[in-house]
């Protein structure tokens, strides 16, 4: 399955210029609020008609404004998570969840958590009791596509650990691929493969999520807190004592503060830019673990004040984010070998990509 | 104290005639009037302004004056009235059927306006969901829009058959005011009221539609807060 996108479409003052690829797997479309995330996969939808361009799912196009194709929202079997659920208030739940078809229907209801709320109507759920009646209805349709408009940002934290495993759970299963909108950059982190960044209307970059998270370049467009890398591995030890686990990396190992996560499984862990300290010589007297020898691979502006500066460890790549003045200081230069010194951070689990491409 | 007893067979007959004329006039004029409130609610086209007017005229103008349009476009020598003369073999002048007519036109305001309210409060965001799962746009409305404005839906044509009971002023300029044909209850009254002798009777048949009147605006205002709380219900 891909997913091929290049549109334009003039929506007030913004014109959204969106071009490209999402192969199998989950893909993010990370921005700002008013980006244009949602009209991009509301034309991938057929809800709105771009004024040009083509979109193809899996070498079908259903949209080309030079051979003037459009093929209906109800004939793209495509799959849409709204951020407000959008269920239909007069059906019960059970209603609402077949009203697409019934593919699959014992299995998700219970993979959902649905069983005891078949009888009751949607307004009687919780936020997040909705937005797994939603996701399981888009489901049960099944759907070539899944696509999820933001479907954490209307939960509080407690709602969205309750819903991120199950969307964790579909990505490795290897099923519908997913496309997946959000201005949450951990969640996307901790979900996709392919990473689409929207600035103002546009795509400003977009491929594997570990190669665009660290890249420099991209600290002009990604807020400073939102400047970070991506890097998989596997999970080492876990220490009960600390709380901490290893999470080993071609190119060396961090602790991470996290849970009682099996030992071995492959996993990833988003490292902020603004979490990684350089150091010229080897620093004494820190816990070895999250010193981790690097070499400068670039250094870009990023804001007015600060640089980006990309690493390479092993073959994983990180981002650091540093003061210019520092820079100056320390003389980093490109190809320089010096020493990376992390923060804990939070681990995920799940592979990079999936097991299937 | 009978019902044979309390009116006179008349009386009893103008009100039958007035269920007859009320009833044909709201079934016949719902599927328009469904049709015009979701062209107002949705749709984008030009002449959506005159379409809103026209509608609402009968609202506002003298009853006299829409009764002499009637007649100048349904009555026997104007054109709508010889199509419909020709080709269903359907007049209207001086029948039940002008009175039915009549009452449509002036129940349609009413009418519209009910399921307008009903059709802007669905959100078209549960229609996008619909669609995305798979439904055209005839199951969308049959199984999404038309469940969620069935009380206005309701509302509407009680308003409309409510407005049809009591219709006077067009009704009798159109189709005059002959006994067992066209006197509906109201035009009943006002016969009583010009004979010797009748205000009694009269007094009557008029506590009879304020009656039924009531009836009609309560299950109307009922059906209307069910919309309200549909809306609601969809947070």
């Amino acid at each position: 399955m891909t997913l091929g996108v290049r549109i334009t479409h003039r929506l007030g003052d913004v014109t959204i210029e969106a071009d490209f690829e999402a192969p199998a797997g989950a893909t993010a479309i990370f921005g700002r609020s008013g980006a244009g995330k949602t009209t991009i996969i509301r034309a991938v939808s057929g809800l709105l008609r771009p004024d040009s361009g083509r979109i193809a799912i899996d070498g079908r196009t259903v949209f080309d404004s030079e051979t003037g194709v459009f093929v209906p929202p109800h004939k793209r079997r495509i799959g849409y998570v709204f951020q407000e659920g959008r269920l239909f208030p007069h059906m019960t739940v059970q209603s609402n969840l077949t009203y697409g078809g019934q593919h699959d229907f014992d299995r998700l209801v219970d993979v959902l958590g649905l069983r005891s709320l078949l009888s009751r109507r949607p307004a009687t759920l919780s936020g997040g009791e909705r937005q797994r009646v939603a996701l399981g209805r888009a489901l049960m349709s099944r759907p070539d596509l899944l696509l999820l408009d933001e479907p954490l940002a209307a939960l509080d934290a407690g709602r969205k650990a309750e819903i991120l495993p199950y969307l964790e759970r579909l990505r490795d299963e290897g099923g519908v691929p997913m496309i997946y909108v959000s201005h949450d950059i951990s969640e996307i982190a901790r979900l996709a493969s392919t990473f689409v960044l929207v600035d103002k209307g546009k795509t400003r970059a977009a491929g594997p999520i570990g190669e665009v998270l660290s890249d420099p370049a991209m600290g002009g467009v990604l807020a400073t807190r939102d400047a970070g890398a991506v890097i998989s591995g596997k999970i080492g030890d876990h220490d009960a004592a600390t709380g901490l686990t290893r999470f080993d990396f071609d190119g060396g190992a961090v602790l991470v503060a996290g849970g009682a996560v099996p030992v071995g499984i492959p996993a990833r862990v988003r490292i902020a830019a603004s979490d990684i300290i350089l150091s010229l010589g080897k620093p004494e007297g820190i816990s070895a673990l999250n010193v981790i020898p690097v070499t400068i691979t670039a250094i870009e502006p990023a804001g007015q004040s600060g640089v980006l500066v990309g690493l390479r460890a092993g073959s994983a790549m990180l981002l650091a984010r540093i003061t210019r003045a520092s820079s100056e200081a320390m003389g980093l230069k490109t190809g320089a070998r010096i020493h990376a010194i992390v923060k804990a951070t939070a681990v995920m689990t799940g592979p990079m990509t999936d097991g299937d491409d | 104290m009978t019902g044979e007893g309390w009116l006179g067979p008349a009386e009893w007959q103008a009100i039958a005639l007035s269920f007859k004329v009320a009833l044909v006039a709201t079934l016949c004029s719902l599927p328009v009037g469904l049709g015009v409130a979701l062209l107002l609610a949705r749709g984008r086209f030009w002449g959506r302004g005159l379409l809103n007017l026209l509608v609402h005229l009968p609202l506002v103008m003298p009853p006299v004056v829409t009764g002499y349009l009637l007649i100048l476009g349904f009555g026997r020598r104007g054109p709508l009235g010889t199509m419909f003369e020709e080709v269903f073999g359907l007049v209207f002048a001086f029948r039940w059927t002008g009175a039915a007519l009549a009452a449509a036109v002036m129940g349609f305001p009413l009418m519209v306006r009910a399921i307008r309210l009903a059709v802007e409060a669905v959100d078209p965001g549960l229609e996008e969901a619909a669609s995305t799962l798979g439904a055209g746009r005839l199951r969308v409305f049959g199984t999404v829009t038309l469940p969620l404005i069935l009380p206005g839906v309701l509302a509407g044509a009680v308003l409309g058959f409510a407005k049809g009971l009591g219709e006077f002023g067009a009704t009798v300029t159109f189709v005059s005011n002959i006994p067992g044909q066209t006197r509906t209850v109201p035009l009943a009254i006002d016969t009583l009221l010009d004979m010797p002798g009748g205000e009694p009777l009269a007094l009557k048949l008029a506590l009879v539609s304020i009656a039924v009147a009531a009836a009609a605006l309560a299950l109307s205002e009922w059906l209307a807060r069910r919309v309200r709380g549909a809306r609601g219900g969809q947070a």
